[in-house]
């Protein structure tokens, strides 16, 4: 099951960059939440907050509080614990292109000490069923590297991989923008099946693709958080006039 | 979807101790390359320093036995074979580097010579040294100056194609077509524009050439053969450098080792102002001419 | 415009420049040409059980070079065993894990390895390196794992052993500096994937960056073997040049470079000068097959070409 995620006065720093401003916002669980807003505005820096991966960056700084369920990850939990419970799914497919399809599945699980082969096949299988590949690929699983699937599959491999190590929240970073129609739409309606496990937060440049998934919805501007609200309050009746005329294109 | 078990505390300590050793390795390993590096660079200077003085720069060889003797001939032997092998390699190398950035560009060709060049660049020094004994010394009958530069030039060869042609490569070709556009011809384009660009960086590229030629002894064995006398004649054997700190490192003379010890301070601090030099000029900015 | 004349001379200096291209070929071609050539005594006389016989005996005329292939074999050996761990450990380091202000500094100081030649590498472990490894290395090494059998007998200090350190030094270098350029062209997007798994930054490391350049790290490996196997003067100051084979390593032997450094300027006759310009012959075609086949794995990776699933 999904938790719930509570950000309290979040900044964020790309050295002297000041890249998130005071966010305040509740992440419910077991729903989608959409983020948009135009280029630059800090929508993805958030996501990567809310899994540690910011810091990561060099001249990567975080201060402020975010609770996953009743964890602060940022006190009292290790990056390793934080973003095995935390997955996340980037813009371009990054499968391992050295191992099999099998064992990118299992990569997670194997780095978590899980070397029995009927878990490690069990989980596997179920990941692959989860993120709709296993059908396509089952026969493959051993034979066919990671890369040499088409982009929608990759993407859906990378989800697969995700979820083999059980996070209870799945971060989605444009997870559709470097696919054609045909996958985004798979990619949408899987989201639509997850959200009854994870949690699920989306960045998206696509509004349509926001209000399509999204019960929640952000509206982020130059590293702040302008809206949050229901997707229907959003784009149908915004509170904000920023965020109305980010929906009708009059910018980004 | 749950796992089958939390992963284990066990399994977690010792993923933290895995990391934690891998850091500590890591950092050995670079503790125990940077060791014989300084531990080198002490044992020349503290050797070789206090051997160093005027008679090493100006006096040739003692017999054994007596004090007081240096390297001079050597060191200018050393120039020598440098100059001669620039004469050989340099316009070779340069050449090659012209054609394969500016005529050969992605053919099939040039990848064939600059495979070859990668070839010639692993062969063997003392290989090399066989090869132009065969050459030039037997049917000449006698060692010589003329072929250790040549054993010399060829080893350049590689390094200065593969610079130059990087530093042309660096060249952007909108120079090439303003002048192409004020009709100048091509082969004056190349030399006196592109090549003229990029020379900051040609010039390094032979230098550094230089700097790994100038220690070679190998090569050197049975083509310059050295010599304990002054001698200037490219058709007599002529001591070098490198050469001659080897001879002496073998001997069981401790006068002579005493002199290895010097000559071959002399030889590191050329060639680490070479490099340190090159580094200098490349991270600058080569081309500051071109944009 | 008069094209016609500057058309020509542009002709003649496309022509010149491509001269000098070919000129490459045609040096390597000569070498291989001389030595095949003058080798053609020893060839006739023993073909290819040169190579396989123990014998060097020049006084009879009878040469068989085995005992310079088993220590040019087993001094490289002994130095990869030694410098691989170590070169990629520092690639490791230099790459992954060291702080910025520290990595121009250091990368310029392994980098200087490189150019320090030949000879003062041997002058410095003639001296310096022997000594050390005859009062305390050896003695230490005799007593610890003399059963295995490779460190037995008299203690010189030079043989295989120190031909084989110092040998290790030198070629550590260029595994270290094309194992970092390896590391460093596997993409960012690598890193994160792992690190988005919960991965240590060791874990990272090895699946993310390791494993996606082994191919590239086993070509610079290679090439350091490439390295190793033409090694001369460092390597003939410290062997012991006795043409044996000994299964310890502190005992004394001779490289195939070696001998041909050592007996070459001696060679009295013209069978003595065939049998070595033959070993010549062999060390040539055996590093230039080395040296293409390391330089296609670093290629593979750095151009890009996807490894496979092994």
């Amino acid at each position: 099951m999904g938790v719930g995620i509570e950000v309290s006065q979040l900044n964020a720093w790309y050295g002297t960059n000041h890249a998130l401003q005071d966010i305040n916002l509740h992440i419910p669980a077991n729903e989608a939440t959409a983020l948009i807003g135009p280029s630059g505005c800090g929508k993805s820096t958030f996501v990567r907050c809310l899994n540690r991966m910011h810091e990561t960056n060099p001249v990567g700084k975080v201060t402020g509080i975010v609770r996953v369920g009743e964890l602060d990850i940022y006190n009292d939990a290790s990056p390793v614990e934080v973003r095995r419970r935390i997955g996340m799914v980037f813009q371009r497919p990054n499968p391992f292109p050295t191992m099999s399809i099998y064992d990118n599945v299992a990569s997670g699980l194997r780095l978590n000490g899980f070397r029995n082969r009927r878990i490690l096949d069990e989980v596997v299988e179920r990941s692959l069923k989860h993120a709709a590949l296993f059908d396509e690929v089952k026969d493959d699983l051993k034979k066919k590297s990671g890369a040499s699937l088409s982009g929608g599959q990759q993407q859906r491999l990378c989800i697969a991989r995700a979820l083999a190590v059980d996070p209870e929240i799945l971060l989605m970073d444009e997870p559709a923008s470097a696919l054609d129609p045909v996958s985004t739409a798979k990619i949408e309606d899987l989201i639509f099946q997850l959200k009854s496990q994870y949690t699920v937060v989306i960045v998206t440049h696509n509004m349509q693709q926001a209000a399509r998934v999204a019960e929640r919805t952000g509206f982020f501007l130059n590293g702040r958080l302008v809206e949050f609200d229901s997707t229907h309050k959003i784009f149908t009746n915004p509170g904000d006039k920023r965020t109305e005329d980010y929906i009708t294109g009059r910018f980004g | 979807m749950a796992l089958p078990q939390k992963p284990s505390k066990a399994n977690y300590i010792w993923r933290m101790f895995a990391n934690h050793a891998a850091t500590a390795l890591a950092v050995v390993s670079t503790i125990l390359v940077v060791a014989p590096l300084v531990a080198i660079f002490f044992y020349l200077l503290y050797k070789g320093a206090s051997s160093l003085n005027l008679n090493f720069f100006t006096k040739v060889p003692a017999p054994v036995g007596e004090t007081g003797g240096g390297m001079a001939n050597a060191i200018v032997g050393s120039g020598i074979l440098l100059a001669l092998s620039s004469l050989l390699g340099v316009p070779i190398g340069i050449g090659a580097g012209i054609y394969l950035s500016e005529f050969g560009r992605g053919g099939r060709l040039a990848n064939f010579v600059r495979f070859t060049a990668d070839v010639l660049n692993g062969v063997p020094s003392i290989v090399m040294g066989i090869a132009v004994y065969s050459l030039i010394v037997l049917p000449q009958k006698h060692f010589s100056a003329l072929s250790g530069g040549v054993a010399l030039g060829i080893m350049m060869i590689p390094t200065i194609t593969r610079t130059t042609e990087e530093m042309l490569l660096m060249v952007p070709n909108a120079i090439r077509e303003a002048a192409l556009g004020l009709g100048v011809p091509n082969w004056r384009s190349v030399l006196a524009i592109t090549l003229k660009t990029a020379s900051p960086g040609v010039i390094t590229g032979c230098m550094l050439a230089f700097a790994r030629v100038a220690g070679e002894t190998a090569p050197l064995l049975f083509t310059a053969f050295g010599n304990q006398f002054w001698s200037a004649n490219i058709n007599q054997p002529i001591a070098a450098l490198p050469l001659q700190i080897y001879v002496y490192a073998l001997s069981p003379y401790d006068e002579w080792h005493r002199l290895a010890w010097a000559g071959s301070l002399v030889l590191i601090v050329l060639i680490v102002v070479s490099v340190a030099l090159v580094r200098y000029v490349t991270s600058r900015g080569v081309l500051k001419g071109a944009s | 415009m008069e094209r016609g004349n500057s058309a020509m001379t542009d002709h003649g200096f496309r022509w010149l420049m491509l001269i000098c291209a070919l000129t490459i070929f045609a040096i390597v071609a000569l070498i291989a040409w001389e030595l095949f050539v003058r080798s053609q005594l020893t060839i006739h006389k023993f073909g290819l059980s040169f190579f396989v016989k123990q014998a060097w005996d020049p006084v009879n005329g009878n040469f068989g070079a085995l005992p310079f292939i088993y220590g040019t074999l087993v001094s490289s050996i002994v130095a990869l065993i030694i410098a691989v761990p170590l070169a990629v450990g520092v690639a490791v380091f230099l790459t992954e894990m060291c702080p910025k202000f520290l990595r121009g500094p250091l990368a310029f100081l392994t980098e200087l390895l490189a150019a320090i030649p030949s000879v003062v590498y041997g002058l410095w472990a003639v001296f310096i390196l022997v000594p050390i490894l005859r009062n305390d290395i050896n003695p230490f090494l005799m007593k610890t794992l003399g059963w295995t059998g490779f460190f037995t007998g008299p203690n010189y200090g030079i043989g295989m052993l120190a031909a084989g350190v110092i040998l290790a030094i030198m070629i550590l270098p260029i595994i270290s500096s094309l194992t970092r350029e390896v590391m460093s062209a596997v993409p960012h997007t690598q890193r994160e994937a792992v690190l988005a798994l919960g991965a240590t930054r060791w874990e990272m490391i090895r699946m993310g960056v390791l494993r996606n350049a082994r191919i590239g790290i086993v070509g610079s490996i290679i090439l350091g073997l490439g390295r190793a196997l033409g090694e001369t003067i460092a390597v003939t100051m410290v062997i012991g040049n006795r043409p044996a084979i000994v299964k310890s390593l502190l005992g004394l032997g001779y490289s195939m470079a070696s001998v041909i450094a050592n007996e070459f300027s001696e060679a009295s006759d013209d069978m003595y000068l065939s049998a070595l310009i033959e070993i010549g012959l062999a060390l040539f075609i055996v590093t230039i097959i080395v040296n293409a086949i390391a330089r296609l794995l670093v290629w593979a990776v750095t151009r890009g070409a996807p490894p496979r699933v092994a």
